[in-house]
């Protein structure tokens, strides 16, 4: 990658400070929405970032800064951006957090597929008509819906360099399709949709548009059920909405540093059901979570956190493995405009044997879960989860007999992921963050309004 | 060290000629473009330590252009050729637009709003902000049963200028503040939590002197690992101000932003002006022209002037909150609700102050007659999907024989809005604005808003528990 600018942010820094890391993020996106059916805005968003980490004077400093594009400002204007990036980062490094790490070096680094060339090629027409698509056959299906589609594509490139003599670049590209639907009767409102996406382009849609008809069949009718426990089927968007967060804080390495996560001092001891086992995975090609470093430049690679039940791994950075006194994960990870940080890169739960049909028909009276509404807002450090269910359907007698309303469900997952749960056959990818089967738990609380 | 001041990078004088240049001359109904400039300070504890520390400089712009109902967005942090921009949401907007015309009215302003009063936490050392966090953190974690803590806190400066094809140009400095605490208590498995948040528009003071309330929330954290669990079901509720401001703004609030209505015709007959939706007693307003709370400003990020907006009169539905499109496409007034988080997003129909009017019961009033109930306290989070709601308090009672009874955990509430406003039989005498926290949109989140209201009670509310 061209960009003597990062390479003098380092340079400038490096005689300053006793090390120096910049990360370089240029992103481009494209992204289609349709509002309503209609198509509503095209949108091009371009962007540029330069976060610069120093140690100094035995303690750490950060400063960003989204200012400009390296290619374009003129050198004068990079001076001054330089200036700035390390005055801040100087500033901060005074009360900073004292250093215990080193920079990643130069490393070998695993191959992953993660760059398809024909996304740039996708033309803005095709985007439009893989949207009109999309909204025809699920209109086609329920013509009153209302549906709001995102059609996305774009490229992502990330340039790691530092004092240590680490030096690594990436491009990826994205592409995804996703639709979120609303019928509404009278004051009743059903709310449907699911996504699509990876790093490859695709002109197909009909994944996307057969579970949203699905989903539209199975919510047909109404059904209730009473405030009791009740075997739940999650289905890969419910495993998602459901476990997601609780198990991503309980395995991150600053949580059980810090004692506060359930899973403390719990390596090797059998935490969960032995039919669960789940691992981080940051190697899949084309997968969204998928990248040949994290973001500090260490190697990605597979860390199982959970092996048949029995607690594995905790995942980590390079600053919370030093404090840790262990070594980093390769989760080093970004969000917004902080420091690296323990975080998932790609969660998958491991497929079982039954398969979704098996386990509807075992049920005698139940609950199927699509999507959850606010199941982040409990305890969620504690394990716990709960939320109303924004889709979901009641089964009798091993058959999914319509959607229920006003209906919530809650659990902690130390409880319930001990349980005879079953896992299905066929798992999927949800939302570029994790890959899982179906999930069968046994009992689960639900609470409804009792009419 | 000095305090370091970022140089400005935008050269406002001339940059008002470029932008006023560069969207002149094009063949569009309507185009408007935003700049900002910001700086961001952020301190994170976690674990008991100052961990992080970032300070951020922002700068960039977007150009939005509107063709026959069509729009294109370009946003860059690269303000260079601004005219080039112009023409490619133009382009955009050529290949979105459909066969009406969309007439927008935006008014005409030029203004320049400067900062208001108060003690902005730019003028205030790194040195000073520590000192304080650092107070408050050692107040925690002297606490029994304290396991660990987390401190998050922001202070943003943001300069933003707003233009407009119709001759509008507007500079606003919006300059914003954020704190949450949070006390984490641990016994053996078990682990709570318990929190503050607090929000201003820059003023540093407002998170001064909590030393005692920092101390509160620690105590109830450890107390919550003995508290047992409500057993889930249908219960008689009475919100503090602090929840129920959060009700109103999830329950209520995104149902009245008419980008959710405008097109949907069925939801459309639902939001009708003047159908009842509550008691008599029931008043719900937006307000972004009060001055000094976190969710205020002059002029919404389509140059709209901010004014009070009722939504619902004596239980009756009379407003709703509008950009300059869903005012245009509904036949309504734009209420100056239109609102981006930053330069990378266009502006959408977004709530800024709400909160219900205090009517005349008081606390007593409203628990005195409850046999079996909860009391619910203090947000966690919350969020809605139009028609039906969820949200979690920070802390809960039972309420027992019209008495306040044992500690709970924290408990989940859900329900339908319309049954739920409906099921409001009384609303307190004691309003209160919540200023912390922030509120999340389609990828826009958090934005600065308020909400409040006075204690209210709900019949027949559904809450979450085994």
């Amino acid at each position: 990658m061209e960009s003597p600018l990062i390479e003098e942010v380092l340079n400038t820094a490096t005689k300053i400070a006793e090390a120096a890391e910049v990360f370089e993020l240029s992103t481009q996106e494209t992204p289609v929405n349709f509002e309503a059916n209609i198509l509503k805005q095209l949108q091009n968003k371009e962007s540029y970032s330069l976060a610069l980490r120093i140690f100094k004077a035995g303690r750490i400093g950060f400063a960003l800064t989204n200012g400009m594009s390296s290619l374009s400002s003129s050198q004068e204007k990079s001076k001054e951006l330089i200036q700035t990036l390390l005055n801040m980062a100087l500033e901060t490094s005074q009360f900073g957090f004292p250093y215990n790490f080193n920079f990643s070096p130069q490393s070998n680094y695993p191959r992953v597929n993660i760059f398809d060339s024909q996304v740039e090629k996708v033309t803005v027409e095709e985007m439009l008509g893989l949207g009109n698509k999309l909204i025809t056959k699920v209109k086609n299906y329920a013509p009153d819906i209302l549906c709001d589609v995102e059609v996305d594509k774009g490229t992502k490139s990330i340039h790691i360099i530092n004092s240590q003599g680490g030096d690594v670049s990436y491009h990826k590209s994205f592409f995804g399709i996703g639709i979120e639907g609303i019928l509404t009767q009278g004051t009743d409102m059903l709310f449907v949709g699911d996504s699509e996406g990876s790093c490859q382009a695709s002109n197909e849609m009909s994944g996307v548009a057969d579970r949203v008809v699905t989903q539209l069949e199975m919510a047909k009718r109404q059904a209730s059920v009473s405030t009791k426990s009740l075997p739940v089927i999650l289905t890969p968007r419910g495993v998602a909405s459901a476990f997601f967060s609780p198990i991503a804080l309980a395995f991150n390495g600053k949580t059980v540093l810090e004692g506060a996560s359930p899973l403390e001092g719990k390596l090797e001891e059998r935490v969960f059901n032995n039919k669960l086992s789940l691992w981080d995975d940051p190697t899949i090609d084309y997968c969204l979570g998928s990248s040949p470093c994290d973001d500090e430049g260490v190697p990605s690679q597979r860390t199982i956190l959970i092996n048949e039940g029995i607690a594995t791994n905790f995942i980590y950075d390079l600053q919370t493995a030093a404090l840790a006194k262990t070594k980093s994960t390769g989760n080093g990870k970004r969000s917004g405009a902080g420091t690296p940080k323990p975080g998932m890169n790609f969660l998958v739960i491991k497929e079982g044997t039954t398969s979704f049909n098996d386990m509807v028909a075992n049920i005698k009276e139940g609950l199927i879960v699509e999507q959850l509404m606010g199941a982040e807002q409990g305890n969620v450090l504690g394990g716990d989860f709960g939320g109303n269910v924004l889709l979901g359907y009641k089964v009798e007698n091993g058959e999914i007999i319509g959607r229920v309303k006003d209906t919530m469900i809650s659990g902690n997952i130390y409880e319930v992921l001990k349980q005879p749960i079953e896992l299905g056959c066929a798992a999927r990818e949800v939302d570029g963050i994790m890959k899982t089967p179906h999930l069968y738990c046994p009992y689960l609380a639900v609470s409804t309004g009792g009419r | 060290m000095p305090f370091v001041k970022v140089k400005a990078t935008i050269i406002l004088i001339k940059m008002r000629d470029i932008i006023i240049d560069a969207l002149s001359g094009h063949h569009a109904d309507y185009i408007e473009a935003h700049f900002e400039e910001s700086e961001h300070t952020q301190f994170t504890y976690h674990g008991g330590k100052l961990e992080d520390l970032n300070r951020i400089h922002s700068c960039g712009g977007n150009v939005r252009a509107l063709i026959k109902g069509g729009w294109g967005f370009v946003s860059f942090n690269n303000t260079n050729h601004l005219r080039e921009k112009v023409s490619q949401a133009i382009n955009e907007a050529r290949l979105t637009s459909g066969e009406e015309l969309l007439s927008l009215h935006p008014n005409i302003v030029v203004d320049t709003v400067a900062l208001q009063e108060g003690k902005e936490a730019d003028s205030v050392t790194l040195q000073e902000k520590k000192q304080l966090l650092d107070e408050y953190n050692d107040i925690m974690l002297s606490c029994p049963r304290i396991q660990t803590t987390m401190i998050r806190y922001g202070d943003t400066k943001r300069k933003v200028i707003f233009a407009n094809s119709e001759g509008s140009y507007i500079e606003q400095v919006k300059p914003g503040l954020s704190l949450r605490l949070t006390a984490i208590a641990r016994k053996n498995d078990e682990v709570q939590q318990a929190g503050l948040s607090l929000g201003s528009r820059g003023d540093f003071s407002i998170i001064k002197g909590l030393h005692s309330k920092v101390k509160e929330i620690s105590n109830r954290a450890n107390a919550l690992l003995d508290a047992p669990h409500v057993k889930g079901g249908e219960y008689t509720v009475v919100l503090d101000p602090v929840l129920a401001g959060v009700f109103t703004h999830e329950a209520f609030g995104h149902l009245s932003e008419a980008d959710f209505v405008y097109q949907n015709n069925k939801l459309r007959d639902i939001m009708t002006l003047g159908r009842r939706f509550g008691s008599k007693y029931l008043n719900i307003i937006d307000d972004a022209s009060i001055n000094g709370l976190r969710g205020s400003y002059k002029y919404d990020d389509e140059g709209t002037p901010t004014t009070e907006t009722p939504l619902i009169q004596e239980g009756v539905l009379v407003g709703r909150l509008h950009s300059l499109e869903t005012a245009a496409r509904m036949k309504e007034k734009a209420t100056g609700n239109a609102r981006a988080i930053n330069y990378r997003f266009p502006p959408i129909v977004r709530m800024s102050n709400t909160f219900i009017s205090p009517g005349k019961a008081s606390f007593k009033d409203m628990i005195g007659d409850v046999k079996e109930g909860i009391y619910a306290k203090d947000w966690y989070g919350g969020t809605t999907s139009l028609e039906m709601f969820t949200f979690s308090s920070g802390e809960a009672y039972m309420i027992r024989n019209g008495k306040l009874a044992e500690l709970l955990r924290p408990v989940v509430l859900t329900g339908n809005v319309f049954a739920t406003l409906n099921n409001i039989d009384m609303i307190g005498n004691d309003l209160e604005m919540n200023q912390g926290g922030g509120c999340g949109k389609g990828a826009q989140s958090p934005l600065p808003v308020s909400n409040g209201s006075p204690h209210i009670r709900i019949r027949h509310c559904i809450v979450g528990g085994r």
